[in-house]
């Protein structure tokens, strides 16, 4: 597959996002955000980061980018978005999943390995796993309690778009232990934790690589 | 004697006391510079001089003394104090590119923004050599953590350093967290960063010929930052706090940009550029002084083209303006538009500030009126001073006193003492401290913080780099030459537990006025101690900071040379972590002898927590620790180790519980003493570490060990759910709870 990876000013996980996906044999691009032609691609990754120093609102900026209109036309056509962190907090940003991300219960950043519980089997991102399966994937941020109102819940968890929950202790008091999220037509999934760091057994964990198998097994 | 021209209309600066504080200038130095000048200098002249003339900028006390230092060896490609940051030919087309620095004063006044412009400082001198910044570390000193006061800053400096570091994506790997009583009024807060270049891609801090234009590039200039050089040259009091004006706000989404365009910039047309330098202490006197010197050139500057986002300023506030994320690109006159439009790209302007002349003159203009017209070999000629050294009598009285004196450990308070030292934030974990740090942005983490050095991997290479700081300032105050010795053989002890040859270092001199002769003994003894560490090892002095004045109210800071140390590790998938790993494994101690002379509590931790005493010898034995070092790589790169960890704070004991608690698997160690119990458990000998092997590894590591003239003694094997050192026996889990609680309580409240 041939995947766009978005940089936005302030982006920094867009290099190991690409690296990711190469070293499970795909074709990963960077593409900036002024430069919005999203139409070539069969995917398109939002990478974590720092979009526009997280002014205003930890991706509130971002999602007036250029590119965003492309994103949007992208997201109708089927094929899989995908955002973690500051990708996560764009694609809440711009409405194309519901609720928003806040500055963590403890009011400090959390770098950590964090155990989730894969919660769907079901989707284009995740049907390499087993279910109720414990996946680690490390957290790295300091906005990312999901909050949304208590009918928004019940409707993701109603309609099984509940996709990650934290497992053990919540590390950032996120509603309902949730970690991501998918849209109702199963093609943007957003998440806090960062795959992409745990995608290469030298640094400690591959269970990153279910996500990049699921999307290929769907999708490629 | 010759006489330059006054700068056309510029009135003579008022030179009362008060001006002459104010730039942190002596009379004598002022009078030296009239003399120079051949008559009194100008306003703005009178401000440049002082900043470049700084303790900050112009080295005066510590240059003297850098002749101790080695500085060359066949892979370093910098000459100390030559570029913003030292280099190094690590092997297969890559540089590595490092440099420590302070930003203890404006941590004092303003934790969050003092730490957080201290990281985007460092950034810059990696950036603005033309290497991408790959690490950042932290070495950090504060007063007793139960201080209200001490706890404020101690959160606002992690806070700072997080929201700053984060944001650049830049891993920040590793560092030092330690508590001391002489740190309270004046907290240390260094930051080190760590860059790669691909061989023959790096530029020069330089001016280039004359007719290269001279571009400014980031954030607009304010007033904030005004006298941050000289204010980090005098010592802190009561009026500090009014000193705020003094402190940089940072803006760390201008530095990610800066940086990436800078970066891309020389990778991809540096035959556009002569040169780039970054906007650090005294903003653009001394970047574009200083670019000058390198060139050989003089430069002409005007003032009112440099962007600004206050109005009003002068054009002595502009020229010393400390505004972050600015940058200062020396660029061939061809290709300015091209500079303008790659920074476009980012959403950043660049203007054209001033050009390189060749009379050798810093001239400064305000619109038509030349407002300074100095040499620019005075601005960069501060005077050197080497004042008198004379040994403090009552901390040679207590390096003199014997541990001996105080009777031994009972043995049924073994495991207690343990607890104490495990509980002590010198000793305890300090994930409460990284986890507030993105540690692994950039994927290529291998080597996480918790262990003794962070391992980072280069893509596309076999090699990694492990990197580390050390400072042990209570050991230097008892004696400087030894103690600095052994910071650097700490750091080299580190580097190789994860089997890396040490190579390189990186200085940052934290010490207090030294202009007393207690304190310049301390300075000059400690880069003497360094220095004989240094060639030891063969790791070269590459790059460093002085920070001297770090005094408040409250006395002089415990001297704390910082070594920040770079090692190569020949496959970076066989690094070493700190962890046992399995059942079974056997335990040794390398490098020393189990048992030890009561001396070796001298200066350690265990004195301090369980007696509240600084005090005794400080000894170092330079050959054994290279010989250590020797082993620790051999092994390691044999595939012999399953874990290491030196003996250092704490000692044996304390290095065996840290294993086990991070691989989360008890130990069983014998340390049967006929002599004194607490040396034993607790000396901080130096030249030792703990490693585990699989059984049948034994013989091999014995014979390795004794080839390279170490000794190894198996102390016992890995297993179970006890800790259990000699005297010493508990749950692991009541050691880890100890060690891991300890932070969160005190700074979580």
């Amino acid at each position: 597959m041939r995947f766009a990876v978005l940089v936005f000013p302030g982006t920094w996980s867009d290099w190991d996002c690409v690296h990711a996906l190469e070293d499970v044999g795909q074709t990963a691009e960077r593409v900036w955000h002024k430069d919005g032609s999203l139409e070539e691609y069969d995917g398109v990754i939002l990478p974590g980061g720092f979009s526009y120093g997280d002014h205003l609102r930890c991706g509130a900026i971002a999602r007036f980018s250029p590119v965003m209109s492309a994103l949007e036309r992208f997201s109708v056509t089927g094929k899989p978005i995908f955002g973690s962190c500051n990708g996560f907090q764009i694609l809440c940003e711009a409405g194309l999943l519901p609720g928003v991300l806040q500055r963590n219960a403890s009011l400090q950043f959390r770098c950590q390995p964090q155990e989730l519980t894969v919660e769907r089997v079901d989707t284009g991102f995740t049907n390499g796993c087993r279910s109720g399966q414990i996946v680690q994937l490390p957290i790295s941020h300091g906005e990312g309690q999901y909050l949304a109102p208590p009918s928004v819940l019940d409707e993701l968890e109603d309609a099984g778009r509940v996709v990650f929950r934290y497992a053990g202790e919540n590390p950032n008091g996120s509603l309902r232990d949730i970690a991501g999220i998918i849209n109702p037509m199963g093609n943007v999934l957003g998440m806090m934790p960062h795959p992409e760091r745990a995608s290469d057994a030298l640094l400690g964990g591959t269970d990153g690589n279910y996500i990049w198998q699921s999307i290929i097994e769907r999708w490629g | 004697m010759s006489s330059y021209p006054a700068p056309s209309d510029a009135p003579s600066a008022e030179v009362d006391a008060d001006v002459l504080a104010q730039i942190a200038l002596s009379r004598d130095e002022y009078e030296r510079a009239c003399d120079m000048l051949g008559r009194a200098p100008s306003d703005v002249e009178l401000g440049m001089i002082g900043a470049l003339w700084s303790e900050h900028c112009g080295y005066k006390h510590s240059r003297p003394l850098f002749h101790h230092f080695p500085t060359d060896d066949e892979r370093i490609l910098t000459k100390l104090g030559d570029e913003n940051a030292g280099a190094i030919d690590i092997g297969d087309g890559w540089v590595a590119v490092m440099k420590i620095e302070s930003h203890n004063h404006p941590s004092a006044i303003e934790p969050y923004e003092g730490a957080a412009t201290g990281v985007g400082g460092i950034v810059r001198d990696i950036f603005a050599m033309g290497a991408q910044p790959i690490a950042l570390l932290d070495s950090l000193r504060f007063g007793p953590l139960e201080d209200r006061r001490n706890r404020r800053l101690c959160v606002g400096v992690v806070a700072g350093i997080g929201g700053y570091g984060n944001c650049l994506g830049i891993p920040t790997v590793g560092g030092e967290l330690v508590i001391g009583d002489a740190y309270g009024g004046n907290p240390l807060v260094n930051a080190m960063c760590l860059g790669i270049a691909p061989r023959g891609s790096l530029i020069s801090a330089t001016a280039g010929p004359p007719g290269t234009q001279l571009m400014i590039v980031g954030a607009d200039t304010g007033r904030d930052g005004l006298h941050g050089a000289t204010f980090a040259s005098v010592e802190l009091d009561e009026s500090s706090a009014e000193r705020r004006p003094a402190v940089q706000v940072g803006n760390p989404f201008l530095e990610k940009s800066l940086m990436d365009a800078c970066v891309g910039l020389v990778r991809e047309h540096r035959d556009w550029l002569e040169g780039l330098q970054d906007c650090g202490a005294a903003g653009i006197t001394s970047s574009t002084v200083e670019m000058a010197e390198r060139a050989n050139a003089g430069i002409r500057i005007q003032t009112q083209r440099v962007p600004r986002r206050e109005s009003g300023m002068t054009p002595y506030e502009v020229m010393l303006s400390e505004s972050q994320e600015r940058m200062i690109a020396a660029v061939k006159p061809a290709h300015v538009s091209d500079v303008e439009d790659w920074f476009e790209h980012w959403d950043l302007h660049a203007e054209v500030i001033g050009e390189v002349t060749d009379d050798g003159i810093a001239r400064v203009f305000d619109g038509e009126l030349e407002v300074a017209a100095a040499p620019v070999s005075l601005l960069t000629g501060a005077p050197a001073y080497t004042p008198d050294a004379e040994r403090d009598a009552e901390a040679a009285a207590r390096s003199d006193w014997d541990p001996g004196s105080l009777p031994d450990l009972d043995p049924a308070d073994a495991s207690e003492a343990l607890l104490k030292l495990l509980a002590s934030p010198n000793i305890a974990s300090k994930r409460w401290v990284y986890r507030q740090y993105d540690h692994m942005v950039g994927t290529n983490t291998v080597v996480v913080p918790g262990s003794d050095a962070a391992v980072l991997r280069i893509r596309g290479i076999e090699q990694g780099l492990a990197v580390c700081t050390d400072g042990p300032g209570r050991a230097v105050e008892l004696d400087p030459y030894a103690g600095s010795a052994r910071a650097v053989a700490e750091a080299a002890r580190n580097v190789a537990c994860t089997g890396a040859r040490p190579i390189a270092v990186t200085d940052c001199l934290n010490f207090a006025n030294p202009e007393r002769a207690s304190i310049y003994y301390q300075l000059s003894e400690s880069i003497r101690g360094m220095g004989d560490a240094c060639r030891a090892f063969g790791t070269p002095v590459v790059s460093g900071n002085a920070s001297l004045y770090n005094e408040s109210e409250d006395g002089p800071v415990t001297p704390t040379p910082v070594v920040g140390m770079l090692g190569i590790i020949s496959d970076v998938t066989k690094a070493v972590r700190m962890a046992f790993q399995d059942e079974g494994d056997e335990i040794w101690l390398l490098g020393g002898s189990l048992e030890q002379d009561v001396s070796t509590l001298g200066g350690g931790e265990y004195l301090a927590v369980l007696h509240g005493k600084s005090a005794g010898p400080i000894a170092i034995d330079l050959d054994a620790e290279a010989a250590l070092v020797d082993v620790l790589v051999e092994l390691a790169e044999s595939g012999l180790l399953k874990s290491a960890h030196d003996c250092s704070d704490g000692g044996l004991a304390v290095a065996i519980a840290e294993s086990a608690i991070a691989g989360e698997i008890g130990a069983q160690a014998e340390a049967a003493v006929s002599g004194r119990l607490d040396a034993t458990l607790f000396g901080e000998a130096g030249a030792r570490a703990i490693v585990s092997a699989g059984p049948t590894s034994g013989s091999d590591l014995v014979e390795t060990a004794a080839r390279l003239g170490a000794v190894a003694v198996r102390l016992g094997s890995v297993g179970g759910d006890r800790l259990k050192i000699g005297e010493v026996d508990l749950p692991l889990q009541d050691a880890a709870d100890a060690w891991n609680s300890s932070l969160p309580n005190l700074l979580d409240g």
